[in-house]
């Protein structure tokens, strides 16, 4: 059964990278749907959401492709566990005087906030998982949306536990192909 | 990281001798060239193969001072191969060099061969001046981003103190876990630059570890299932070579009492007399192993990534068997086929635990039942016509004469199967062709680099009319380094394995595949080397013999029968299990 998984990858800060990432998704023909990189906590080493979709055998296969790149530290499915990811999107919406109440009423509900106005639209930042902007647009739709641009969820497991570098990668990573399933969880 | 130490590991600083370390600054400087050539000398490199050009001229310009030879080829695809050829026959790592651009395009198919086989080597191209780059200056390209895919890893250095702690890596990379190409990129203005060299004493990356060692609970759960397999088989796999564990695989089959077979690279892993080999699996592999794999209740894949030439149909593989994989890759575990016990790590180490678990067991009944599915229809047939030099017995008899062990590099073919399926490969590392990339024109710079790597066995390199105009331009590097190779072309007058799928699978359509050549003999005279027609069976023996007896390269043209085919053949798409036997047109000798 295919289903959406969320795999945080921590890697080099190291020119090339991304390139390399990517690549190899491509050309393994694995179905990704969203890709965020930026900083970790720890210096040089940048920290990876790939959202993608597939097979629970397919998605052990990108994480073990994705051990195969040098740069790659660890690689973690956060799917099963319980993590809040969200992401960021900024819309652009037509907003004529006579609907405006209206708008501001919906980026309410939505936790959204307003920053930036013209006197013919409004840009609405919101974030929050990605169902809840997929309402928003949603409720905005009909007013017209001029411009849009999400970042896809960015995510990070609850509680004390944290994916980190801290134990040594290498048992961890044998658990992972032993266990022939599930890639490495949190300690 | 532990990249931190820098140490001398220079010719001067060795000389030396412990505790005489100097300092970094009163090293001398030296060009980014020496410190590529010394770095290389530091892994015991003695044989490069390459060719010049405009962005590697001061690399050029420190070769002749280096510790190491050089061999000029006559195009770099083949520098690439001979590299491959080299680390196959040696089980070190090859060395390839070129220049920026078209130099370095052209290595891109030999690295995607040494990918796909997991063939140790490592590949210097120059690149245009730093300043350059990004600017389609003269003979740039993306060289790393071009092979990208087909390198397990590649570097674009930026400054020359970088060279020897990049060479070092490149080197613990290509020969570490998983063998495999890295290629190096190395701006002009990089060789240019002066500093001093020092290497780091230790090499490793955080993000690379290998597992050599596998997980004794996997061992265990492995040993379980050979303890109670009534009908196990091994596979055989490239992994036992790259490992160096044929010694211990050959206990481990002997203890074990279960029959192997190879796949087309395993060969040689465990001598083929044995009893207990049964012989080469797959599309062209033996009926009775294809039978037995339909059969068994357990298979034991020890270093071999199922690839389709050796599954058939994967929904048709191995039905009733449950599947052990031992790969040093967990990539390929599960990657293909559904896996129940894998074990990662280095199948010498898998070996040497396992060995200890299992009991010690004769399957006796398991042997007979695959020794009734025999079938030797096929070479009775075949012996009754002497009309040509008929291509399983022109192999045979190299094999015989050469003892079985000679190193055999084959181009990609009708004549690569035949070679695998007749030769009788009794040692490791003398097989050498091109598996997963199946690269046309491989065998004569592979039978080159195997020579250089091996000068005390004899070589043989076993080629396709067809390949071998590929790659013929070669014969001059073997006679200018005066190697004593002896290249078997198999002249059907065809592209004889595209001929014969269009033969079985296109009615017989054959498009574009009659391929005309040059007078083979006439070839090698102009070359300045020994030349023999061969064209009846009778004539086989002598010829070979001649060959063996004239030093240098010589060149025999073996006119088979131009459609003869390759039997048997598990058609594409099908389940091993799903073998065509043999020629219709032997039928009615039954
Ligand atoms: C570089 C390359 N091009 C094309 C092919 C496809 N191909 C596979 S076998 C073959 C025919 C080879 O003919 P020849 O060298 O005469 O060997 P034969 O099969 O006749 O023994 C071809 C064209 C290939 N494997 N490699
Ligand atoms: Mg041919």
């Amino acid at each position: 059964m295919k289903e959406r998984h969320t795999l945080a990858v921590l890697m080099e800060d190291q020119p090339g990278v991304l390139n390399r990432v990517v690549s190899l998704l491509r050309r393994r023909s694995f179905n990704i749907e969203t890709i965020t990189v930026g900083q970790s906590e720890q210096p040089n080493v940048s920290r990876m959401t790939i959202v993608v979709n597939g097979q629970a055998d397919e998605v052990e296969q990108v994480g073990k492709q994705l051990y195969k790149l040098m740069e790659v530290l660890k690689v973690t499915d956060l799917t099963d566990l319980s993590c809040v990811a969200h992401e960021l999107a900024m819309i652009k919406v037509a907003a004529k005087a006579q609907h405006r109440a209206e708008i501001l009423q919906i980026v309410q509900i939505f936790n959204a906030r307003v920053v930036d106005a013209s006197p013919t639209t409004l840009m609405i930042e919101a974030t929050g998982p990605e169902v809840q902007i997929d309402g928003l647009l949603t409720m905005l739709r009909g007013f017209g949306i001029r411009e849009l641009v999400r970042t896809g969820p960015v995510a990070m497991t609850r509680g004390s536990s944290a994916v980190g570098l801290k134990d040594a990668p290498r048992v961890e990573r044998e658990e992972t192909i032993v266990a022939n399933g599930a890639l490495a969880t949190v300690q | 990281m532990a990249t931190t130490t820098l140490t001398d590991a220079g010719r001067t600083a060795s000389a030396n001798g412990r505790g005489s370390h100097v300092a970094a600054t009163e090293r001398p400087l030296l060009s980014g060239s020496e410190i590529t050539c010394r770095a290389l000398e530091a892994e015991g490199v003695t044989t490069v193969f390459g060719y010049p050009g405009g962005a590697v001229i001061p690399l050029y310009d420190a070769l002749p001072q280096a510790g190491f030879k050089h061999v000029l080829v006559r195009f770099e695809q083949w520098a690439a191969l001979a590299a491959e050829g080299y680390a196959r026959a040696t089980g070190k790592p090859g060395v390839c060099m070129a220049t920026s651009g078209p130099g370095a395009t052209n290595l891109v198919t030999g690295l995607a061969n040494a990918m796909l086989d997991s063939v140790p080597i490592v590949a210097i191209t120059g690149q245009v001046v730093e300043s350059m780059i990004g600017r389609d200056a003269f003979q740039e390209v993306d060289i790393t981003g071009i092979t990208l895919p087909v390198t397990k890893h590649n570097y674009l250095v930026q400054k020359a103190e970088d060279l020897a702690p990049t060479i070092k890596e490149a080197f613990y990379l290509a020969t570490s876990g998983r063998p495999g190409p890295v290629l190096i990129d190395i701006p002009k203005s990089v060789f240019m630059q002066q500093a001093r060299y020092a290497q780091p004493a230790n090499v490793g990356r955080r993000g690379y570890q290998p597992t050599s060692i596998p997980n004794m609970r996997q061992v265990r759960l492995a040993a379980d299932a050979i303890n109670r397999a009534k009908k196990p088989l091994i596979m055989a796999g490239h992994g036992i070579l790259l490992s160096g564990a044929s010694e211990m695989f050959g206990h481990f089959v002997e203890k074990s009492g279960i029959p192997v077979i190879f796949t087309l690279l395993g060969l040689g892993s465990f001598p083929e007399s044995h009893p207990l080999a049964l012989g080469m699996m797959g599309m062209h592999g033996h009926k009775h192993v294809n039978d037995a794999l339909d059969e068994a209740d357990l298979l034991i894949n020890i270093g071999a990534r199922f690839d389709d030439r050796a599954t058939g149909r994967v929904s048709g593989f191995a039905p009733n068997a449950k599947v052990i994989h031992v790969d040093v890759d967990p990539a390929e575990v599960g990657k293909n086929i559904r896996t129940d016990v894998p074990v990662v790590g280095d199948a010498l180490e898998v070996l040497r635990l396992l060995i200890p678990e299992i009991d010690e067991r004769e399957h006796d009944d398991w042997r007979a039942w695959i020794d009734s599915r025999q079938n030797t229809t096929l070479a009775s047939a075949l012996e009754a016509r002497p009309e040509w030099p008929e291509p399983y017995a022109i192999i045979k008899e190299i094999g015989e004469a050469t003892r079985h062990e000679a190193i055999v590099a084959t181009d990609v073919g009708q004549h690569q199967m035949w070679t695998a399926q007749h030769y009788g490969f009794e040692h490791p590392d003398r097989w050498i062709t091109s598996g997963g990339l199946g690269t046309m024109g491989f065998g004569l710079p592979a039978a080159i680099g195997a020579k250089l790597g091996r000068p005390d066995l004899e070589v043989w390199a076993v080629i396709g009319d067809g390949g071998f105009q590929m790659s013929l331009n070669e014969l001059a590097t073997a006679v200018q380094e005066g190697l004593d190779i002896k290249i078997a072309v198999i002249d059907n007058g065809y592209l004889g394995m595209v001929r014969q799928w269009q033969d079985l699978f296109n009615q017989k359509n054959y498009s574009e595949v009659r391929i005309t050549g040059p007078r083979l003999d006439k070839l090698a005279e102009a070359y300045g080397i020994t030349g023999i027609t061969v064209r009846s069976d009778a004539e086989i023996r002598p010829a070979i013999e001649r060959a063996r007896a004239t030093p240098g390269p010589v060149l025999i043209d073996f006119v088979i029968e131009p459609e003869a085919n390759v039997w048997p053949i598990v058609p594409p798409g099908a389940a091993n299990s799903e073998m065509l036997l043999r020629d219709t047109r032997f039928q009615d000798m039954d």
